[in-house]
């Protein structure tokens, strides 16, 4: 029987088996950042470890950074502690850091794919379940906890148990209007907040392989809103015209011989999933969740439905909405686009495409966050800022900001923000705040409208 | 890590589904850079108002529940990574979380911080939380040897699942660290003849 991308994969990563146990993987490559690693330096640092392989680490600062003036000193006390304490560990043990200002500074899982560090066959860990964006390139990539941090820290290896694999396929032509961001959320709305839970995810179908690659790395970012480990897409030469020239990726001959096996990674025709689902590409609009977790979507043109799960209840409650209500004309006051989710210049570039020649609505408050330092650059190279500027829309320094507002960009209470992040948990905005996720045509649209608009008929 | 054999105590009854990590810890709390204390925040939002004031309608407020057993509703601890989330609830007290269903990321923060997840059939979850609301003084069993967990003085009792390997772990308070490096000849060796 043929594999799957994800079996090659991890299989040849298996350093060895444990008899009725798990099986040590070896981790290629390990991203770090301030939130979930000081307790992991803090673990190897008591018990003598030393950190095994420093130059297989890059560490970014991200969750915690202010998004104005990072040219000055932080003002919050416990942040630029967390920060000073990254610079310090990474300067202790011989790790690569992009701290705030750098030019490759930005969120871990916008920064790592840009600069080449991820590829295409490796694996690849991080402190933040978002890390299976980096799936896109075909690379098993996932979210760990920080004791597992501190596991690779000390040995380059994990202690895991083989998950199952899942196939989700969309085949066909997508609607005007359609982006990336609303097939996951279509996907996720299908299927649930834990289908996915013990599995590891394949994309597969004409829409992913058509997609670009800022856009595969949308979807594949939130294969964990529907509980999987991760989510991998097919390396192709797509993929390979992305990393290629990246300051890491292989140069030369080193670069031919390394495609020449990527493209050994493909599924095997033969190969078998535990699990498949298939939609078809014409069946999804752009789309808006309703509730308090990412499963909680409808096409934008959709009423919210009936449920009588008592949880179900306690979400609509806490966003304010009713049964069979529509979500078409709710006055919104914010706007976020940004987070690992939809901070790239393509983001940007649909969000200015809209916008151009348009005005922001006097009521809303709209961030734009750009996820990396490069990405930054390039929104102003390619004139994008002064359509921002013009149109009355702020764009902010890179970070994670208002995506889980540990910093100073938090939505203020009972508010709703309409964002492009991933997460519509309770006060993840902060406190009290409410979340409805969606792409950043339909964000960029609400923040010029100053309410939800039916996206779809504009364009059509 | 502690030790984990048996455990008898009563339990708090969150009769919430999709608990996920922002509930148990929120964010704004993830600014230290030690282990210790989040307890103090745990499930924050829910247990005090906005205005620092107690949520009295808050299970975790409310006195006639105690206990080292947490029961919750279906898929706890989805969303963030965060270890907080496990180092949180242990912190506040708790050895064990009850659910039907757990996140992958949260289930093994757990395993590896001496908090046992059990995971239990929706027909039971549903039966234990009937029980364990309407009467707080209802004392649970767990016991990680034969892997059962019952109601004591009952005849409601279930099998529960867990990994081999975790489950000697849990039991002699070892961590993967030690075993990891243990193996770093293998490991070295693995880097040597890498394939790809
Ligand atoms: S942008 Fe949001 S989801 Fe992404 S890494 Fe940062 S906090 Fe996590």
């Amino acid at each position: 029987m043929g594999k799957t991308l994800f079996d090659k994969v991890w299989d040849s990563h298996v350093v060895s088996t444990i008899e009725n146990g798990p099986q040590i993987l070896y981790i290629d490559k390990h991203l770090i950042h301030e939130v979930t690693s000081p307790q992991a330096f803090n673990e190897l640092e008591d018990r003598g470890i030393p950190v095994f392989r420093p130059n297989q680490i890059v560490a970014t600062a991200d969750h915690n950074t202010p998004t104005l003036h990072q040219d000055q000193p932080i003002k919050d006390e416990l942040s630029r502690k967390q920060l000073e304490q990254l610079s310090e560990n990474c300067k202790k043990n011989s790790i690569t850091l992009y701290e705030l200002g750098h030019k490759y500074n930005g969120i871990v899982h916008v920064m790592a794919p840009e600069l080449g560090v991820t590829q295409p066959g490796i694996t690849m860990v991080c402190g933040d379940s978002h890390t299976s964006t980096h799936g896109a390139f075909g690379a098993i990539a996932f979210g760990i906890g920080t004791s597992q941090v501190a596991q690779v820290f000390a040995s380059q290896c994990l202690l895991l148990t083989k998950p199952k694999s899942l196939r989700v396929t969309v085949n066909g032509k997508l609607r005007n209007g359609v982006l990336p961001k609303d097939v996951i959320l279509y996907i996720i709305s299908k299927l649930g907040t834990n289908s996915g839970t013990g599995y590891f995810c394949e994309y597969a179908g004409n829409v992913f392989e058509d997609m670009s690659m800022e856009g595969r790395m949308t979807v594949c970012n939130m294969s964990i809103e529907m509980g999987a480990r991760g989510g991998m897409i097919a390396p192709d030469e797509t993929t390979f015209e992305y990393v290629k020239g990246r300051e890491f990726a292989p140069k030369g001959e080193e670069f031919d011989k390394k495609v020449a096996y990527w493209k050994t990674l493909p599924t095997d025709s033969d190969a078998k999933f535990d699990k498949e689902y298939s939609f078809d590409a014409e069946d999804i609009e752009p789309m808006i969740t309703y509730g308090t977790n990412p499963g909680m979507g409808i096409k934008i043109s959709e009423t919210i439905p009936v449920d009588e799960n008592p949880s179900f209840k306690k979400s609509l409650a806490y966003m304010n909405f009713e049964v069979g209500e529509s979500l078409i004309n709710k006055p919104i006051n914010f706007v976020f686009i940004g987070s690992c989710t939809n901070s790239r210049i393509e983001d940007f570039r649909v969000a200015a495409n809209y916008i151009k020649g348009k005005k922001k609505a006097a009521n809303v408050t709209a961030w734009l966050v750009p996820g990396s330092k490069q990405v930054e650059t390039q929104i102003i190279e390619e004139g994008l800022k002064s359509i921002f500027d013009e149109a009355g829309f702020e764009l902010r320094q890179p970070g994670c900001s208002a995506c889980l507002a540990m910093n100073d960009d938090k939505i203020p209470q009972g508010e709703y923000c309409v964002s492009t992040s991933n997460r519509n948990f309770e006060g993840r905005q902060g406190q009290g705040s409410r979340t409805i996720l969606a792409s950043p045509l339909v964000a960029a649209a609400t923040a010029v409208e100053g309410k939800i608009i039916d996206i779809s008929k504009q364009l059509n | 890590m502690e030790k984990f054999t048996t455990l008898q105590s009563r339990a708090i009854p969150l009769h919430i589904e999709n608990v996920d990590t922002d509930q148990i810890i929120p964010a704004r709390f993830l600014k230290a850079t030690d282990r210790k204390g989040f307890g103090d925040n745990v499930f924050r939002d829910w247990r005090y108002h906005k205005d620092g004031t107690i949520n009295t309608d808050f299970v975790l407020n409310d006195s006639k529940y105690s206990g080292s057993i947490l029961v919750a509703g279906d898929n706890f601890g989805c969303g963030s990574s965060r270890e907080h989330a496990a180092w949180a609830i242990t912190d506040f007290g708790f050895k064990v979380v009850v659910s039907s269903f757990f996140a992958d990321i949260f289930k093994g923060n757990a395993l590896n911080n001496g908090l046992l997840p059990v995971q239990v059939s929706l027909a039971f979850l549903s039966d234990l939380m009937q029980r364990v609301v309407s009467n707080p003084e209802t004392e649970l069993v767990v016991d990680l040897e034969k892997q059962i967990i019952s109601v004591k003085d009952s005849e409601l009792s279930e099998n529960f699942e867990i990994d081999a390997y975790k489950k000697t772990c849990m039991i002699n308070g070892y961590d993967d660290i030690d075993y990891l490096i243990n193996n770093k000849e293998q490991i070295e060796a693995f880097e040597a003849q890498k394939i790809y």
